[in-house]
C-alpha cells in the first residue's frame, strides 16, 4: 500500500496539472485507515503470566479508504451507527491522526506539509457537530464562540471583532444583537446556527457536517438545510456531509459514499444511487428508507444487525446479512471495484468472474 | 365502541414561571386494530398527550379537564388502584429509551416475570414460558438465552425489542408508542416496524405511535393527528392528511422533508419557530408562521369537518 502511494503521489506533486481528474481534488484520502486499541489492563496481564492469552481489543473504525473530494461538491456520507461515519470525518478534519494511509489538501500530503500549510489545512477544513449543546462552550458568549478563533489566527484585528461576528450572525440568519448571549438562551436550531457561524468565521474550504441536522425538529431541520445550500451558493463551500438519514443525504449531495463497519461499500452520484444501486447493502438501506406515502406499506427489513466491530465477520463483513451471499463472500473481503466513471461497488457480484454465472 | 376515545383532554403544568397548556383540547379516537400516527415537533404536546392517557401526569402538571374514555370507562378522575390494574395491563406504553425503561441491575427474565406476576398469579415456569413466547413474538432470535441477560449485554435494537415485549406481556388491548424507534437505526426501526404492523393486524391491540416523523407514520399509521402547540390542527386518515394537507402547518411540514427528489431546490420551509407554550400568541398558535393568516385567525379556530374524511382547526383550510 505504502510503496504504490509514494509512486503515486511523487508526480502529482511534481505536476498537479497531469493529474487525470479535471480539477485538484480539494482533499484526498489514501488508504486510510483508523484503529482504536484498548491495551489490556494490568489484572490482565498478570494472567497472561499464567498463560490466559487476553490481548489487546482492536477496533478498525476506518478501514483502507480512498476518497477524493473534489471543489465545490458535496459528498454525502451514510451508514448505520458505528460503521466508522464520523470517525473519517474527524480524520477529514484533522481531529483525529489516521493510523495508516494519507490525507492530502490542494494535492499535498499532510505529512510533507510545513506548518503554515498545515495550518491552512487545519483552518480551510471545519466541522460543525450533532449536538450543538456539546460543542459550544456554554461560559462564553456567541461574540467569543464565533469571534475567537478568527482573531487568534489573524484573519481579522481584535477590534474588528464584534464587526465581523455580526456580519457572520447575519449571514446565518441570526438576529446580530445575539452575540451578547450565552448558548443556553438560544433554541436548538439558532443554536446550530451559531455551530455554522462558527465554523465559517475561519473562511474554510471545506466542512464537514457530522449529524449536523439529525437533532432538529422537521420544520427546522429545513431550515438549516436551505441555509446550507445558500450557503453554499454564496461562497463556493464544499461538504462532506455526514448523515444516517438517507432523505438527507439524498437532498443535498452530488456524490453518496455508503460506509459499512469502516469500509467504503459503494460511491455513486446521487442519482446512480438512488435508481440504479448495486451493493446489497445499499439496496437493503434504500427500501428501509421511510418515505412520505399515501398507503400503508409492508416492511421486509433485512434480518440481523451491525456486527460488533470488535469481531467482524471474515470475508465480506455483510454476509451474514446479505441475501444474496455466496460461499466465496465468507472467505474473501470483496475490494472495491469501479463498474463506470464515478461509481464503485464492493461486492462480488459486480466481478465479472461472478457475473457469468448468475 | 372506540377502545380510546379522547375528548377535550387539557393537561396543565403550573410553573414558576406560568401556566403551560401542554395539551390544550385534544380529542382523539382509536378502534380496536388502528394504529393512530400521533406527528408533532418537540414542544407540541404529544407526549405528554400519551402521559395523560396512561395516567402518568407528575406534579405540578395535572389533567384539568376532558375525558379520556378506555373502552368507555373515564379515566380522568379514576381512582389510582383502578390506573394501576390498567397500566401494563390493558393499557402498555413503550418509551424512546429502552436503557432508561429497562431496569440496569435485573436480568431481563426477573422483569418480564414481575410484569406478569404483577397483574395475576402465574407459576413461575408458566410466567416464564410467557416471558419467552414474548419475545420470540418481537422477533428476538434464541430467546430463552435472552432472558438470562442483562439489558447492557444486549444492542439498542435488542433492548426495544425487549421493552416492546414487556408491553406486549399482558396483551393490551392499547398500546401507546412514545417515539420508539428515534433511536434506532435505520435497518433496525424498519424490523420493529414490521413486527409492530404484524402484531396488530394480528392481536388487534388498538395504538398510539407518537413521533415526530411524518414518514415513519405515513407508511405504517391507518389515521394521522398532527399537534401543535397543545391542539391537534388537523387529523384523519393517513393518505388524505399526506397526500392532501388542508392545514398550513401539515403542508409546511410535508415539504419540509428532504428527499431524493427535491435534490439541489430549496426546500419549501416554514420560518420562524415554535412558540414558547408560556407566551403563546392569541388565538390561532400557527399564525405568526402561516403564510394564509388572517384578521379571523386572531380568534382561536375550532375543530371542523375538512374534506376527505378529515377533522382540521384552522379558519382558512
Amino acid at each position: 500500500m505504502l510503496e504504490q502511494l509514494m509512486t503515486e503521489t511523487a508526480p502529482v506533486n511534481a505536476t498537479p496539472s497531469t493529474a487525470p481528474p479535471a480539477a485538484t481534488p480539494l482533499l484526498q484520502l489514501r488508504g486510510v485507515s483508523k484503529r482504536f486499541v484498548q491495551d489490556i489492563d494490568l489484572a490482565a496481564r498478570i494472567a497472561n503470566l499464567l498463560g490466559a492469552g487476553h490481548r489487546a481489543s482492536v477496533v478498525h473504525a476506518v478501514a483502507d479508504v480512498d476518497l477524493e473530494i473534489l471543489p465545490g461538491e458535496v459528498i454525502g456520507v451514510v451508514g448505520e451507527s458505528g460503521c466508522g461515519k464520523s470517525t473519517l470525518g474527524r480524520v477529514i478534519a484533522g481531529i483525529t491522526p489516521p493510523t495508516d494511509g494519507s490525507v492530502s489538501f490542494l494535492g499535498k500530503p499532510v505529512a510533507a506539509m510545513d506548518a503554515a500549510e498545515r495550518r491552512a489545512w487545519g483552518l480551510g477544513v471545519q466541522m460543525i457537530f450533532q449536538n450543538p449543546m456539546a460543542s459550544l462552550n456554554p461560559r462564553l458568549r456567541v461574540l467569543d464562540i464565533v469571534g475567537e478563533a478568527p482573531v487568534v489566527h489573524g484573519l481579522v484585528k481584535a477590534a474588528q471583532k464584534a464587526a465581523y461576528v455580526e456580519a457572520l450572525l447575519h449571514q446565518v440568519g441570526l438576529d446580530p444583537a445575539y452575540a451578547q448571549r450565552y448558548p443556553h438562551q438560544f433554541s436548538g436550531g439558532q443554536r446550530q446556527r451559531i455551530g455554522i457561524a462558527r465554523a465559517l468565521a475561519l473562511k474554510p474550504r471545506l466542512i464537514v457536517c457530522d449529524e449536523a441536522v439529525a437533532a432538529l425538529d422537521v420544520s427546522i431541520q429545513a431550515q438549516v438545510l436551505n441555509l446550507f445550500l445558500s450557503l453554499r451558493r454564496e461562497l463556493a463551500l464544499t461538504y462532506l456531509f455526514i448523515s444516517h438519514n438517507l432523505g438527507v443525504v439524498g437532498h443535498v449531495s452530488d456524490r453518496v459514499v455508503v460506509m459499512y463497519l469502516g469500509r467504503i461499500v459503494e460511491v455513486a452520484p446521487t442519482a446512480i444511487l438512488f435508481s440504479a444501486p448495486r451493493h446489497p447493502y445499499t439496496r437493503a438501506l434504500l427500501s428501509e428508507l421511510p418515505t412520505l406515502e399515501r398507503t400503508r406499506r409492508t416492511y421486509l427489513p433485512i434480518q440481523g444487525e451491525l456486527p460488533s466491530p470488535l469481531a467482524p465477520p471474515p470475508g465480506c463483513a455483510f454476509h451474514p446479512r446479505c441475501p444474496q451471499a455466496m460461499p466465496r463472500c465468507k472467505v474473501e473481503a470483496p475490494v472495491l471495484r469501479s463498474l463506470r466513471p464515478g461509481h464503485a461497488s464492493a461486492c462480488h457480484l459486480d466481478d465479472p468472474v461472478t457475473l457469468p454465472t448468475t | 365502541m372506540a377502545v380510546l376515545d379522547v375528548q377535550g383532554l387539557q393537561t396543565h403544568f403550573f410553573t414558576h414561571g406560568g401556566v403551560v397548556k401542554a395539551v390544550d383540547g385534544v380529542d382523539l379516537r382509536v378502534e380496536a386494530g388502528e394504529i393512530l400516527g400521533l406527528v408533532g415537533e418537540s414542544g407540541s404536546g404529544k407526549s405528554i398527550t400519551g402521559f395523560s392517557v396512561i395516567g402518568l401526569i407528575d406534579p405540578p402538571g395535572r389533567i384539568v379537564g376532558g375525558h379520556i374514555r378506555y373502552l368507555g370507562e373515564d379515566l380522568v378522575g379514576a381512582p389510582e388502584r383502578r390506573l394501576r390494574a390498567l397500566r401494563g395491563k390493558e393499557i402498555a406504553m413503550i418509551f424512546q429509551d429502552p436503557m432508561m425503561t429497562l431496569n440496569p441491575v435485573l436480568r431481563v427474565d426477573t422483569q418480564m416475570v414481575e410484569a406478569i406476576h404483577a397483574h395475576e398469579k402465574a407459576t413461575a415456569k408458566a410466567a416464564l414460558a410467557r416471558a419467552r413466547d414474548a419475545l420470540a413474538m418481537v422477533g428476538i432470535p434464541s430467546p430463552g438465552e435472552r432472558l438470562r441477560a442483562y439489558p447492557h449485554q444486549l444492542s439498542g435494537g435488542m433492548r426495544q425489542r425487549v421493552a416492546i415485549a414487556i408491553a406486549l406481556l399482558n396483551h393490551p388491548r392499547l398500546l401507546i408508542a412514545d417515539e420508539p424507534t428515534t433511536a434506532l437505526d435505520v435497518t433496525i426501526q424498519a424490523q420493529i416496524l414490521y413486527e409492530v404492523q404484524k402484531l396488530c393486524r394480528e392481536t388487534g391491540t388498538a395504538m398510539v405511535w407518537i413521533t415526530h416523523d411524518l414518514a415513519v407514520v405515513s407508511g405504517l399509521a391507518d389515521r394521522i393527528a398532527v399537534m401543535y402547540a397543545g391542539r391537534i390542527v388537523e387529523s384523519g386518515p393517513a393518505a388524505a392528511v399526506i397526500g392532501s394537507p388542508s392545514h398550513p402547518y401539515t403542508r409546511g411540514l410535508v415539504d419540509s422533508i428532504p428527499t431524493r427528489a427535491t435534490h439541489g431546490t430549496l426546500l419549501r420551509q416554514i420560518p420562524g419557530m415554535t412558540p414558547s407554550l408560556l407566551n403563546l400568541p392569541p388565538g390561532c398558535a400557527f399564525r405568526p408562521r402561516c403564510g394564509r393568516a388572517s384578521d379571523e385567525c386572531l380568534m382561536v379556530p375550532q375543530a371542523a369537518p375538512g374534506p376527505a374524511g378529515k377533522v382540521v382547526r384552522c379558519w382558512n383550510s
